[in-house]
């Protein structure tokens, strides 16, 4: 897949073309444009409520969409499941830590080494008889600092560490782009420096797409922010344009 | 990984232990145990389901009994599967048990959680009312008397000869369903247990591995039919009925879901149960359903539990010493 990069750098990475999602009678998500390049580091801020993890769910493939299209790699995947779509290049990690609680460290990030793999589907053999499997998971386990903790179960780590390996999760599939939902949710101010310099360190060529509430790992992390109200964009900038629009001190800064 | 080994070997020597004691036991005890083994098949099928997927099925006696009624009916009516070609009919059991797993799963599969267990059970009945209603094929109430086990250079008439050769089959499931779990797939199926969600984000089609693990069991039931019929002599709609469903499910549960050894010594532990209380006491069912109470209240874990919880027990132990003497400590 690194060998057409050329041809993918014109090619933005996720398109979303007036998404909409309704449940019932709400409109969670109206009419959401936004396009994301390779390498782009883009934030969707917007207070409680505002649809933020739902899009997530739609572009994720999690909800259907009511209208309007996902287009991954220049796919029009609007209607594929989450599996394909990940097949694709897309990982997301989520607000609610989903990890495998009762499986240790390096099991967590085999099974999802595994996920793209067609040996998954290997019933007559030993997982651990897969050596580049277990190398891999190594080597991610050691960028992320996690090797020392690797028989431990994952219900055993702490908070700050369960959030960040969920991204290990995310990563694991060598993904083009990753969606963050909230990684520094419920982290410490200490944690949450930790957690923005890791999201620094991640390679520069993989877009990111993230939703955050920290404003500090925000401007730190992202050079596009859209802010998402009622599930509406309500205005898209850099850091400073967002930071000294009126409109959204209105709905979310001033708030706070 | 090494503990890994060792709980292999102990394993091992304990099967060994068994095939030996068990033929200088008397008879009674061997027709026991070769029973209690080929239900044991069907139990591990059930863990595969319970333990490893997450899911409780409450239907897995369709596939025993589908299995069951294949051997009885070829060998009653068309005297077939009695010699050499009894090995083809293993085959065929554990083919029509596949085939109708994969004919439920596309009902089955689509639900989760306890509407999963609600279509199983249902499907379930349909093949208890087959076997019940369909006179012609089935007997109906009467079921079907098997006349002779097969004989081929080996004379499975003899207790003993039959016993080895259940013996045989548990052993070789167990070893293959112990194989399975470890593999890629079965550790996805582990992954799905624990979180469904996050397989598919993480590229799994969560349907087709859980779609495939019922095909799996079903296969393994339909085995444990085949056994089941000859050692029984006699299929009837009690084989099919809901309460060997559940026989299986709790003896998973009794001996502790998620490992193939529990599922094996909750089967054990029940067969053994129920043939000697039933000699002893009248109302041993009620002692039954207390072990089962019990189990569930106090071991969640099953029987195979008890080492963890008392490691945990232990440690906590030394945890409250050591925070006493730090309390004591500053004073």
């Amino acid at each position: 897949m690194n060998s057409d990069s050329g041809a993918i750098g014109n090619v933005p990475v996720l398109e979303l073309k007036s998404l909409c999602k309704s449940f019932d009678g709400l409109q969670a998500v109206r009419d959401v444009t936004l396009q994301i390049m390779p390498g782009d580091r883009k934030a969707i801020i917007g207070p409680n409520g505002a649809g933020k993890t739902t899009l997530f769910n739609v572009i994720t493939g999690i909800y259907p969409a009511t209208s309007g299209q996902v287009v991954l790699f220049g796919q029009d995947v609007t209607g594929w499941p989450s599996h394909r779509r990940t097949a694709l290049g897309m990982a997301r990690t989520f607000q609610v830590t989903s990890l495998f609680p009762k499986l240790t460290v390096l099991d967590n990030v085999l099974l999802a080494i595994e996920g793209l793999r067609r040996s998954k589907f290997v019933m007559w053999r030993f997982l651990s008889s897969y050596k580049e499997v277990y190398e891999k998971a190594y080597s991610l386990l050691e960028q992320a600092g996690f090797l020392d903790r690797k028989d431990l179960e994952v219900r055993n780590l702490s908070h700050g560490e369960q959030r960040q390996l969920e991204i290990v999760l995310g990563l694991a599939s060598d993904p083009k782009i990753l969606l963050l939902d909230e990684p520094a949710a419920g982290l410490s101010s200490g944690e949450s420096t930790e957690m923005t310099a890791f999201l620094m360190k991640l390679d520069p060529r993989l877009a990111i797409l993230l939703i955050e509430h920290d404003m500090d790992v925000v401007f730190d992390v992202a050079s596009q922010i859209s802010v998402l109200h009622f599930g509406e964009v309500l205005e898209s900038g850099t850091p400073q344009q967002i930071h000294s629009s009126a409109k959204v001190q209105e709905i979310y800064l001033g708030t706070d | 990984m090494v503990s890994q080994q060792i709980k292999i070997a102990m394993v091992a020597a304990a099967l060994v232990a068994f095939a030996y004691i068990v033929p200088h036991s008397g008879s009674f005890v061997v027709l026991l145990a070769t029973r209690a083994m080929a239900f044991a098949i069907l139990a591990m099928s059930v863990d595969l389901l319970l333990g490893y997927t997450g899911l409780a099925s409450m239907g897995q006696a369709a596939y025993f009994g589908v299995g069951a009624y294949l051997t009885a009916i070829l060998a009653a009516k068309f005297h077939f599967g009695l010699g050499w070609d009894f090995w083809l009919v293993v085959l065929l059991g554990i083919l029509i048990g596949a085939a109708l797993a994969a004919l439920f799963g596309l009902f089955a599969i689509r639900a989760g959680g306890d509407y999963f267990l609600m279509i199983t059970l249902a499907l379930g009945q349909c093949a208890w009312g087959l076997a019940y209603r369909w006179n012609s094929l089935t007997g109906g109430d009467n079921g079907i008397n098997l006349n002779a086990r097969p004989s081929f250079g080996l004379d499975l008439g003899n207790q003993v000869t039959f016993f080895y050769l259940v013996f045989a089959f548990f052993a070789v499931s167990m070893v293959l369903m112990y194989v399975l779990v470890r593999s890629p797939f079965g550790r996805s199926l582990t992954g799905i247990r624990e979180r469904e969600l996050r397989m598919q984000i993480l590229g799994y089609n969560t349907w087709l591995h859980k779609y495939i693990a019922f095909i799996i069991a079903g296969g393994f039931g339909g085995l444990a039919g085949v056994l089941w019929a000859h050692t029984n002599g006699h299929v009837s709609p009690e084989t099919v009925v809901l309460t060997t469903s559940v026989d299986a499910l709790l003896m998973v549960v009794l001996g502790g879901a998620g490992t193939l050894v529990g599922a094996t010594i909750g089967t054990a532990i029940v067969f053994g149960l129920r043939e000697y209380l039933s000699t002893l006491v009248p109302w041993w069912q009620y002692m039954l359903g207390g072990v089962y109470v019990l189990t569930i209240l106090y071991l969640p874990m099953g029987l195979m539990g008890i080492p963890s919880r008392l490691r945990q027990r232990i440690a906590s132990q030394g945890k409250s010493e050591g925070s006493k003497r730090l309390a004591t400590k500053p004073s």
